[in-house]
């Protein structure tokens, strides 16, 4: 069943649309990738890569012709297509949640019509979610698949993790979308104009964001790869080109969380202070904010030690899950009363 | 588990006494070795929360001081860590700077201190035709395998004629193991300093 969408433009620019996103957005990932290295080490008080190109800037790009020219292998034990699609799906899911994202309102181009987004569907953040939930089936086909105990380890680990923190990850949006009164991206971020939602929702901000940290295998929640017990989790038996088709997926889901961040949080194209900037200014506000909030995700990541699963399963359902929904709650409250 | 009356017993702790009265068995204790185990929050759970968040802010805050300031990474290939003047490094074969002549006498002292056994001399007569060194005998083969050598400098410890010393060279890597045998003429050669020197003080 098709979601109610908002606006939609001709199929001619929707095509065209398709590809700028899918070429800016996947050019981010370089980006971050690089921007990931280089600060891990000025965070560790190190350079980080500065061989390659000036100040190491085409590191990114030396690591993926490494992976793409290395051999194609699998191991005898694993179950062939499915260790061949899993990696596919991860990335192709990836992609499809960055279609939501708005870096903009529609705006007049060449006196077309177009919105700066791949789609303003009605259902915006359960389609995050949807696409999230097939994530996990990259993480964990991968990791079954590969017949390996370390992978399969740690496949189950993403399963029981992804499941535990999607739902105070969803409960912390609800008080937004209870506060905003509509579901659309868009929209939300339309609601913003007198104040961002993270300071009436700062508590369900914090929220999202640990269960983001969670969602997308980050530390200090990457207990699906935790590199000193399961070797590298689900990718272990992974190399090449499938092994960058994850890792892309995994820099590619951190900037959509950044983006989603931004659009429900941090007021998407929004300014503070009445600064109206033109229009086509609005997607560099958004990239702004959106590499504001991936600097978050590298500075927990250079700073907090990994959890131990038990303690990643009680603070999810002990802690995030009654938080959250004591959250949607009191905003739930507020929002009628105040009606 | 056949037994019909498992243990109704709460959790084994190291003071409640074991249930014995109950049970035809006697249930076994743990002793000392016990775990205790925190099922509810604590007494001052609230303040370990607040001190949780405040100690992960005072980790995200050091983090972060660190971007303002410089790596202290040494650039290797560019930058090289300097030595102290004791390190021991490659070594170094010495002449006489009056007169040129070797102080290796080839007596073979050094190969017999060296622990590795990686110097290998041979020694021939010096003759007035063909003088190499201030004594009787001269090293005609002197061969260190630096890659068995251990740098302990007991070779340098052992010599009577400071003929043989360690120097600060570290950058010995190469591409075949039997390049790293150093010979005589090499060991004499006036030595690459590519190595930087520690100052006093630093």
């Amino acid at each position: 069943m098709l979601a109610i969408v908002g606006y939609y433009e001709e199929w001619w620019i929707q095509i065209l649309k398709a590809i700028v996103i899918f070429a800016v957005g996947l050019q981010l990932v370089p980006v971050v990738l690089l921007a990931e290295r280089k600060l891990l080490g000025r965070f560790q008080a190190r350079y980080g890569p500065n061989r390659v190109g000036p100040y190491g800037a085409l590191q990114p790009l030396a690591d993926i012709l490494k992976l793409l020219t290395k051999e194609q292998f699998r191991p005898s034990t694993s179950i062939g297509f499915l260790f061949v699609l899993a990696p596919i799906i991860s990335i192709l899911t990836a992609v499809a949640a960055f279609a939501i994202i708005p870096f903009g309102n529609v705006q007049h181009i060449f006196g077309a019509r177009v919105g700066l987004y791949g789609i303003d569907v009605s259902i915006g953040p359960l389609y995050v979610f949807a696409f999230g939930g097939i994530a996990f089936y990259g993480i964990m086909l991968g990791g079954w698949s590969s017949g390996s105990k370390y992978s399969f380890l740690g496949a189950m680990r993403a399963a029981a993790q992804l499941i535990s923190y999607e739902v105070s990850q969803g409960l912390a949006l609800v008080g937004v979308i209870f506060a905003a009164q509509t579901l659309s991206l868009t929209g939300i971020v339309e609601a913003q104009k007198g104040m961002w939602y993270i300071v009436p929702q700062f508590f369900g901000f914090l929220i999202f964001l640990t269960a983001s940290f969670a969602e997308t295998n980050r530390a200090p929640f990457d207990l699906t790869e935790a590199d000193a017990e399961l070797v590298g989790g689900y990718n272990t038996e992974y190399g090449g080109g499938r092994f960058a088709s994850y890792y892309f997926a995994e820099y590619l889901n951190v900037l959509v969380v950044s983006g989603i961040v931004t659009t429900v949080f941090l007021g998407g194209w929004l300014l503070p202070f009445g600064i109206h900037p033109p229009g086509f200014l609005d997607p560099f506000v958004v990239l702004f904010k959106m590499g504001l909030v991936t600097f978050l995700f590298i500075w927990v990541r250079a700073t907090l030690p990994r959890l131990r699963y038990d303690q990643l399963m009680s603070f999810g359902w002990k802690v995030l899950l009654p938080l959250a929904t004591l959250n949607a709650l009191v905003t739930a409250v507020l929002v009628v009363v105040t009606h | 588990m056949a037994d019909p009356t498992p243990p109704a017993a709460p959790h084994p702790s190291a003071s409640a006494p074991a249930p014995t009265t109950t049970l035809n068995v006697t249930a076994w204790s743990p002793g000392e070795d016990v775990i205790q185990v925190q099922r509810t929050p604590a007494p001052g759970a609230g303040r370990a929360t607040w001190r949780t968040f405040r100690e992960t802010a005072r980790g995200l805050m050091t983090t972060f001081g660190r971007l303002t300031e410089k790596g202290i990474t040494v650039q290797y290939p560019e930058e090289k860590t300097p030595v102290y003047p004791r390190f021991r490094g490659r070594h170094k074969l010495h002449r006489f700077e009056d007169t040129g002549l070797e102080k290796c006498v080839g007596c073979s002292l050094c190969a017999a201190a060296c622990p590795a056994d990686c110097i290998r001399v041979v020694a021939a007569e010096n003759t007035p035709e063909n003088r190499v060194s201030a004594g009787e005998r001269y090293a005609a083969v002197y061969e260190i395998n630096l890659s068995r050598c251990i740098f302990c400098g007991y070779c340098e410890i052992a010599c009577p004629f400071d003929a043989i010393t360690m120097g600060h060279d570290y950058e010995l890597s190469d591409y075949d193991r039997s390049d790293l045998i150093f010979t005589k003429e090499m060991l004499l050669a006036e030595p690459l300093e590519r190595t930087p020197l520690r100052n006093e003080g630093e």
